[in-house]
C-alpha cells in the first residue's frame, strides 16, 4: 500500500486568462507519476472542462485530485448557483452562457457530457442557491 | 507527416514556437470544449479563435501548433503565453476551408 498523493488548487471565478491552469498543473503532476497519455488524456479534459465550468457558471470554486492505487478522483466544489435540471445539462448542446462567454468559444455545451465521456463515473451533488460538487474518477488499475 | 510543404503552400508564419516538424492529424473548428475532445497529441489545430483559452487547450491535448486563419492575430500577451507553455502558434491569411484543403493535397 502507498500513500495516496493529493493535489489542491482553488479555482478564481475572475480570472479568465489563468483557467485551466489546474488542469495543466494536474497533467504535469500525473506525467511524473508515470501515467499514461491515455489516463492522462481523460483526466485533463474532464478537469478542464469542470474547472472552466466553476469560472463560467459558479464564480470559481476548488479543486480537488486524489491519486489512489486504483483510481484518480477529481471533486470540484463550488458555491455559485446550482444547477437547476441536471439531466437537461447534461445534454450535448445545452448550454446557458452568455454571448460575452460564447464569443471566447465556450457554450458548446459540451462540458458536462466530455466530463461523463472520459470519466468511469461522474456524480453531480447539486443545490439551488448553494453550489454544486462534482466528483469524477478514472480508474487506472 | 512532414509539416515542411504543408507550410510552404499556406504560408504559415511563426507567433510564437517554431514550426514543429511533423504532425499526427488536423483539426478544424472553434468551439473549446469541441476541440478539447477532438485534438490530439501532435494535431495541427486550425481555428479563428485567438484568446488564451486556446493555448489552455493547445496545452492540454498537446496539440503540434495552432494555425490562425483568415489573418487572425493574437495579443502580445496570449502570444506570451503561448511561449511560456511551449505551443506554437501559426498564422496563416487562408479560410479554414482553404487550409483544410491544401494539407490534404499536399500530405496525400
Ligand atoms: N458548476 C456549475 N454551476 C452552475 N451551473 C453549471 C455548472 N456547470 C455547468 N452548469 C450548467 O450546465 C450547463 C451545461 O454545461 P456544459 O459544461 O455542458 O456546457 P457549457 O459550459 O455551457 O459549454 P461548454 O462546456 O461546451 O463550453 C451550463 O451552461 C450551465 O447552465
Ligand atoms: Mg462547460
Amino acid at each position: 500500500m502507498s500513500e495516496n498523493v493529493t493535489f489542491h488548487f482553488d479555482v478564481d471565478g475572475e480570472n479568465f486568462s489563468s483557467a485551466g491552469e489546474a488542469s495543466v498543473l494536474v497533467k504535469k503532476k500525473l506525467r511524473q507519476l508515470g501515467f499514461s497519455p491515455e489516463i492522462i488524456r481523460r483526466v485533463s479534459i474532464a478537469m478542464y472542462e469542470g474547472e472552466i465550468n466553476m469560472v463560467i457558471h459558479a464564480n470559481g470554486g476548488s479543486a480537488d485530485v486524489t491519486v489512489t492505487d486504483e483510481d484518480i478522483v477529481i471533486t470540484l466544489a463550488d458555491k455559485g448557483p446550482g444547477i437547476p435540471d441536471v439531466s437537461l445539462a447534461m445534454q450535448e448542446g445545452f448550454s446557458t452562457a452568455r454571448d460575452n462567454i460564447r464569443a471566447l468559444g465556450f457554450g458548446a455545451g459540451m462540458g458536462l457530457p466530455n466530463m461523463k465521456k472520459y470519466t468511469d463515473t461522474m456524480e453531480i451533488d447539486t443545490v439551488l442557491g448553494v453550489g454544486t460538487t462534482i466528483t469524477m474518477t478514472v480508474k487506472h488499475k | 507527416m512532414k509539416t515542411h510543404a504543408v507550410a510552404e503552400i499556406l504560408g504559415l508564419r511563426a507567433a510564437a514556437g517554431s514550426i514543429p516538424e511533423e504532425f499526427t492529424g488536423v483539426y478544424a473548428g472553434d468551439l473549446l470544449s469541441r476541440a478539447m475532445s477532438h485534438v490530439t497529441e501532435g494535431d495541427l489545430w486550425i481555428t479563428i479563435m485567438s484568446n488564451v483559452n486556446v493555448i489552455a487547450v493547445a496545452s492540454l491535448t498537446e496539440a503540434a501548433a495552432v494555425i490562425l486563419a483568415e489573418g487572425v492575430t493574437m495579443d502580445p500577451e496570449v502570444l506570451a503565453a503561448a511561449e511560456a507553455k511551449g505551443i506554437c502558434v501559426l498564422m496563416c491569411d487562408k479560410t479554414v476551408y482553404e487550409i483544410c484543403r491544401d494539407i490534404a493535397s499536399t500530405a496525400s
